[in-house]
């Protein structure tokens, strides 16, 4: 049943605008995946998880699922499930009704229907409340609904368009490891839409992060992580986001504020302009009694962890707020002027697309 | 002053509550369930019903008492009989033929000249609301523009239309439908031209009204619905239509008491033919002719307003907000 996805070229203009909500879309999600599309809001995410829906009609490029070439096909016939932010539940029907309705659109037969919701309620948990309606339900439940909405389908695709971020915290990450679990068991290509970056990282087999309608990169958690290809990618993945200071080269490394980071000759001769964009993720910048001189401007403590934020002044003399992550139980206190060291950096093109360097 | 002195003292802070904005409709409900605004609408209450009250008094009492005196004066000297109703209902000696036969009538109008509009108003809102094609809000603006119309306006042309058929050119709109040989046309002493006309006329105020209603619900809903494999006769049959009832509901209320007290409309098409003639026609004819027996035209009216009010009371109920409650969630 379950089938591969392929975004080839696939654009969207909305009448009326010149920018793309969508451009040239590349994409191919293997047979089982579980892809994650994230970005932040305005990034083209939804629109292009609509757009393999058939809820959005598409400019330019085709959209495939298996050989299929769905691009003009009605989202009727796409045989794709979808949940949806609010759910969508049809108020009027119970659950069992609202979990049966597709399948009495596909003719299946009543012993049929009722076996399969039967199933999806007892793997979701909801075999007491199938007579209810939807208004009757808590938000938790009313999300397992939706979920049971599509499993019962037995579809192609899943499509879900952030189905977490109406629960509250606790619920999200429960309901994370549940569906994240439920998709490995039922093997079916699924598009997880989320602005939500740890979401992506746990749940998705690969992750594809967006930005203002272009796709930025598609990989797996670890190696998006590891290996951004550019600025945005590596401030976006990661909480607290990675430290970007902005550089100037010289000798053999670039200032970090007051101290020298020593980098690779031939690394640097790749830097345009003189200039370039240093990261460090928060987890390897450490307080030392040498390096940068930051002044501690908040101080969050966490249990097992300790964030620093800071200021430091750079080398043109601009402010760079800082975060680092401090193991030592020893945190300094607000005000306090410490030092960091950078262990594992980044760098960054100072131009356009800010494309990493190494 | 003295109960002031008894009062417990109070902390500033007893009502966290108080300091919330109130919301506008707590606000409205707080003004209009005041003392004062509860009186004036008892005053208004009261004073709207006093007609109806003499109406209804009038009509029970008999013929003598009603011609020679007020019907206040039935407090002082009071004297009931059902005889006026015997009277109107069957017919007898005042008044030959009884309204019987026209409240048929008025259900046979009445009944068609709702669900027809209804139904026609809630598919073609639900195709301007919800089905994407070129022009559809222009044709919207355009149905919406023929209100401004006045029913008037439409009776002759409409009435030429079904006596004599009507046609743009060589093309043939309307078929002329005369029996060969005769002066009368085939609609002639039929509900039909009732039926057309009142759904016309209907049809303009019942899409808008219901495309509103239709436009407001969920988009998600809709989409969900063509997700998992609907079309959209299928939408509108098991989406559309049960979420609607609060509104179709109101608008065949509305319509169907608007064609159950028009007179002038079917005076117009049906006025010459007694058969089909609705009880509005007949009190007119009644008032015309014996206008002197109040005790007899205030019964014949009474009995008109009763199915004006059970239907009323009947659905009402389905004025019931909160239909679409846990569908979608904020």
């Amino acid at each position: 049943m379950s089938q591969p996805v392929r975004f080839d070229d696939v654009s969207l203009v909305y009448p009326g605008t010149t920018d793309p909500a969508v451009s040239h879309l590349n994409l191919d999600i293997g047979e089982g995946e579980f892809l994650v599309l994230v970005g932040p809001s305005g990034c083209g995410k939804s629109t292009s998880l609509r757009m393999l829906a058939g809820l959005e009609p598409i400019s330019a490029g085709h959209i495939y699922i298996g050989d299929r070439d769905v691009t003009n096909v009605a989202a009727k016939d796409r045989d794709i499930a979808m949940v949806f932010q609010n759910y969508a539940l049809y108020p009027h029907m119970s659950v069992a009704e609202n979990m049966a309705f597709a399948l009495k659109i596909q003719k299946v037969s009543k012993d049929d229907i009722d076996r399969r919701v039967k199933e999806a309620a007892a793997l979701l948990d909801l075999t007491e409340y199938l007579e209810r309606k939807p208004k009757a339900l808590s938000g938790g439940q009313r999300q397992r609904v939706a979920m049971g909405r599509a499993i019962v389908r037995e579809p192609q695709v899943f499509l879900m368009d952030e189905p977490l971020s109406n629960l509250d915290a606790k619920l999200r990450v429960q309901t994370r490891t549940q569906i994240a679990a439920l998709q490995r068991r039922l093997g079916t290509t699924t598009v997880y839409v989320t602005h939500d970056q740890v979401e992506a990282m746990t749940m998705g087999d690969r992750v594809a992060v967006l930005k203002d309608g272009l796709l930025q990169q598609v990989d797996s958690p670890r190696a998006l992580y590891d290996e951004p290809t550019n600025a945005f990618v590596a401030t976006f993945i990661g909480s607290p986001s990675m430290n970007i200071v902005p550089v100037t080269v010289s000798d053999g490394g670039v200032m970090m504020g007051d101290h020298h980071v020593p980098i690779e000759r031939s690394l640097l001769d790749k830097v345009r302009g003189g200039t370039a964009q240093l990261g460090v993720r928060p987890e390897d910048l450490h307080l030392s009694d040498t390096g940068a001189t930051m002044t501690v401007t908040l101080v969050e403590e966490l249990g097992a962890d300790t964030f620093v934020y800071g200021d430091m002044a750079t080398a043109d003399g601009r402010d760079v707020s800082l975060v680092a992550r401090d193991r030592s139980h020893a945190a300094p206190r607000m005000g306090d002027k410490v030092h960091v060291t950078p262990e594992r950096t980044y760098l960054f093109q100072d131009d356009g697309d800010a494309e990493r360097i190494f | 002053m003295s109960v002031e002195a008894h009062e417990m003292p109070r902390l500033p802070d007893v009502d966290p509550l108080e300091d919330k904005p109130e919301s506008i409709p707590q606000a409205a409900r707080r003004k209009l369930s005041s003392p004062w605004a509860s009186f004036i609408v008892v005053v208004i209450t009261f004073l709207w019903t006093i007609p109806t009250l003499g109406l209804l008094i009038t009509s029970l009492r008999p013929a003598a008492d009603a011609q020679n005196s007020g019907w206040w004066t039935f407090f002082a000297n009071p004297a009931v009989t059902f005889s006026n109703y015997a009277e109107v209902i069957t017919g007898g000696d005042t008044i030959p033929s009884g309204i019987t036969p026209y409240f048929f009538n008025s259900f046979a109008i009445a009944i068609p000249a709702a669900i027809f509009p209804l139904t026609l108003a809630c598919m073609a809102a639900y195709a301007l609301a919800w089905v994407r094609f070129k022009w559809s809000t222009a044709v919207f603006f355009g149905i919406f523009a023929l209100q401004v119309v006045p029913l008037q306006m439409a009776l002759l042309p409409l009435l030429q239309m079904f006596n004599l058929g009507w046609s743009l050119g060589p093309i043939p709109i309307f078929p002329d439908l005369n029996r060969p040989g005769s002066e009368q046309s085939l609609l002639a002493g039929t509900y039909i031209p009732l039926w057309i006309a009142h759904t016309m006329f209907a049809l303009p105020l019942a899409i808008f009204l219901i495309h509103n209603f239709i436009a407001q619900l969920p988009r998600d809903l809709m989409e969900a619905a063509r997700v998992d494999g609907a079309s959209h006769f299928l939408i509108f049959r098991k989406i559309v239509l049960p979420l609607s009832v609060p509104a179709i509901a109101s608008f065949a209320i509305f319509q169907f008491l608007w064609v159950w007290n028009d007179l002038l409309v079917a005076l117009t098409f049906a006025g010459g033919t007694p058969d089909v003639a609705p009880v509005t026609a007949y009190l007119a004819n009644v008032k015309g002719t014996y206008g002197a027996q109040l005790h007899l035209i205030t019964a014949g009216a009474f009995i008109a307003i009763v199915v004006p009010l059970i239907v009323f009371f009947a659905l009402q109920r389905y004025f019931v907000r909160g239909l679409l409650a846990g569908s979608v969630k904020g």
